[in-house]
C-alpha cells in the first residue's frame, strides 16, 4: 500500500513515536490519527480491565484571560450553558456552547485556573470556538488559541492511578473527579485532570507540545510493567458509546438542543444571561418533540449513524451512533426518537440494509465502569 | 499477507476454492484486515440462487459493514453456520465471527456454491494478480 503522507493533514507531536507501533492510520478532523493498534476490541478491553494510553493532542485549547480572573469567568459564563461561576481553581466542568437559537456549537470542558480559564474543545470545532469566544469578547478580555502548543495524553482504566501515582507530584488519591492539579509527571510540567471519555477512572495530561515526547516516553516506560496499551480512535468511540457520552457531530450539533440530547443537566437557566438562554427557556417550557434514547439490538445487524428507526413500518427516528459493544457483546445505538417512544422497554426497529431489525429501548448508560463520578 | 496460490480471487476481495462443480467462498486476508474485528455475518440461505458479482450477504465489523458478493453463478449448498449470530432466522448460541479474522482461508470459510452449468470462472484473478491489486 502507498506510504505517501497526505500533506494537508496535521500531525500531533507524538506522531513519530506512535508511527513506530503497528497501527492503522486515518484522517480525522484534518489530523492523521491512529484508528487502531492491536485491534478495536482488544484495545477496548484493555481500557475496561487494565489501562490504556490515548494521544488526544489534536483537541483544541482556548485560554481566556482578563484584567481579573473574574472577568475571564464572566466572559465564559455568558457563552456556556453551565454555571462556571461556581468553579474554584483546580476544578473543571462539562458544558455545551449554544447559538442564540439553542443549537449546540460544541461541548467543552471548562478549566478554572488561578489566573484564567481554559476551555478544551473538540478538534473539529477548535477554529470555530476560538472565533466565537474572540468575537464575543468584551474590551479587556484576551482570547488565546493554545491548541497548537498544547499536547494531551489520556491514561484511562482501573489501573490508571496505580500507573501514574509513582510518576507524578500531583496527589491522585485526593484528586476528585472533574478536578485537576498542576505538577510534574516525571520531569515534565503537566496539568493532570481526573477526567475522561471512557467511563473508566483515568486522567488527562496536558503539557507543552515541546515536552510531549518526553511525557510519552515517561508514561510508556512506566507502562511496561502494567501492560499499558496504546489506544486508537476506534476504541475511543466504542468506549464512549458504551458510557453514553455524546460525540459532537453525532448526538449533538447545531441542529440539536441540549434538552433533546438529554444534556439538560448542563443548562442552568437561572445562572444569569448567556447566549441561547431565551431559546432554551422556551424549549424547556414547551418540551421537545424527540429525545435521545439508548437501543440494544435484539435482531441481527449493527446500527450505524443515519440509519432509520421505525415502528410498525413508520419512521420514528434516526440513529446518531451505533456500534458493536465489546463489553455487552451485542450491538447498541443512540438515536433520536419521537417523544413517547423513548421510554426503556419499548420495542423499535432499526432499518439495516433495507430490512427492519428489532431493537429494545434500554436505560442508559449501557455500561457503568470505574469512573469516579 | 497471505494469498494462497491454489485459490482464485475477485476485485471485491473474495477468494474461491474450485473443486469440480463446487466452489467454496470466503474473504481474503486483505479484506479481514481492512474490516477490523468482525462481529457478525449475514450469509445467504442454503438453496438460494446466487449470481456472479451480485451482493448475497454482508459482514459486520465493529466499525463498519461490508457487502458480500458471490464470485460465481450457482446455488448455495452449505454455509458456515459457526460464524453467524443467526442462521435461517434462528439465533445461534455459540458463534465465532472472529474466525474470519484469524483464519480467513480455513475455519473462516463463508459458504459453498454448486456451480450453475456453464458458470464462468475464467475472469477470476490468480493470486499474483490479486496481490498486485491490493499491495
Amino acid at each position: 500500500m502507498s506510504d505517501t503522507a497526505t500533506t494537508d493533514l496535521q500531525r500531533t507531536p507524538l506522531f513519530d513515536r506512535l508511527k513506530e507501533l503497528p497501527a492503522k492510520w486515518v484522517p480525522f478532523a484534518g489530523w492523521e490519527m491512529p484508528v487502531q493498534f492491536s485491534g478495536i476490541v482488544d484495545e477496548h478491553r484493555a481500557v475496561r480491565t487494565n489501562v490504556g494510553l490515548f494521544d488526544l493532542s489534536h483537541m483544541g485549547e482556548i485560554e481566556i484571560l482578563g484584567h481579573d480572573v473574574s472577568d475571564a469567568v464572566a466572559h465564559v459564563q455568558r457563552l456556556v450553558t453551565n454555571d462556571v461561576s461556581k468553579l474554584v481553581p483546580g476544578q473543571c466542568m462539562y458544558s455545551v456552547v449554544c447559538r442564540p437559537d439553542g443549537g449546540i456549537l460544541d461541548d467543552v470542558i471548562v478549566y478554572r485556573f488561578e489566573r484564567g480559564v481554559t476551555l478544551v474543545v473538540n478538534a473539529s470545532n477548535a477554529g470555530r470556538m476560538f472565533e466565537w469566544f474572540k468575537v464575543h469578547a468584551p474590551q479587556g478580555i484576551r482570547v488565546v488559541d493554545r491548541s497548537k502548543e498544547t499536547a494531551l495524553l489520556a491514561l484511562q482504566g482501573p489501573r490508571a492511578q496505580d500507573l501514574l501515582s509513582p510518576l507524578t507530584s500531583v496527589d491522585l488519591e485526593s484528586l476528585k473527579y472533574y478536578h485537576f492539579g498542576e505538577g510534574l509527571v516525571g520531569d515534565v510540567p503537566c496539568v493532570v485532570s481526573r477526567t475522561g471519555y471512557t467511563g473508566e477512572d483515568g486522567f488527562e495530561l496536558y503539557t507543552h507540545e515541546s515536552k510531549a515526547v518526553q511525557l510519552f516516553d515517561t508514561v510508556w516506560e512506566a507502562g511496561r510493567q502494567w501492560n499499558l496499551a496504546p489506544i486508537g480512535l476506534g476504541a475511543r468511540d466504542t468506549l464512549r458509546l458504551e458510557a453514553c457520552y455524546a460525540l459532537y457531530g453525532n448526538e449533538i450539533d447545531e441542529n440539536t438542543n441540549p434538552f433533546e440530547a438529554r444534556l439538560g443537566w448542563v443548562v442552568k437557566l437561572d445562572k444569569g444571561d448567556f447566549i441561547g438562554r431565551e431559546a432554551l427557556q422556551e424549549i424547556k417550557q414547551n418540551g421537545t418533540s424527540r429525545l435521545l434514547a439508548g437501543l440494544e439490538m435484539e435482531d441481527r445487524g449493527v446500527p450505524r449513524h443515519g440509519f432509520e428507526i421505525a415502528r410498525e413500518g413508520r419512521p420514528v427516528g434516526v440513529v446518531t451512533s451505533g456500534t458493536y459493544s465489546p463489553t455487552l457483546e451485542k450491538a447498541v445505538a443512540l438515536g433520536y426518537v419521537e417523544k413517547g417512544l423513548h421510554a426503556p422497554g419499548g420495542e423499535l426497529d432499526v432499518v439495516i440494509r433495507k430490512a427492519p431489525s428489532r431493537a429494545r429501548v434500554v436505560k442508559t448508560p449501557f455500561y457503568r465502569g470505574s469512573v469516579k463520578s | 499477507m497471505l494469498y494462497p496460490d491454489e485459490l482464485k480471487y475477485t476485485p471485491e476481495h473474495e477468494w474461491v476454492r474450485l473443486d469440480g462443480t463446487t466452489a467454496t467462498v470466503g474473504i481474503t486476508s486483505f479484506a479481514q484486515d481492512q474490516l477490523g474485528d468482525i462481529v457478525d455475518v449475514d450469509l445467504p440461505e442454503v438453496g438460494a440462487t446466487v449470481a456472479q458479482m451480485k451482493e448475497c450477504g454482508a459482514i459486520e465489523s465493529v466499525k463498519t459493514a461490508s457487502d458480500l458478493f458471490s464470485p460465481v453463478d450457482g446455488k448455495v449448498l452449505e454455509v458456515n453456520t459457526k460464524l453467524a449470530s443467526r442462521i435461517d432466522g434462528q439465533k445461534n448460541a455459540d458463534f465465532h465471527p472472529e474466525w474470519i479474522n484469524q483464519d480467513p482461508y480455513g475455519r473462516g470459510w463463508l459458504f459453498k456454491v454448486e456451480l450453475q452449468a456453464g458458470a464462468v470462472t475464467s475472469q477470476l484473478l490468480e493470486a499474483a494478480a490479486y496481490r498486485s491489486l491490493v499491495e
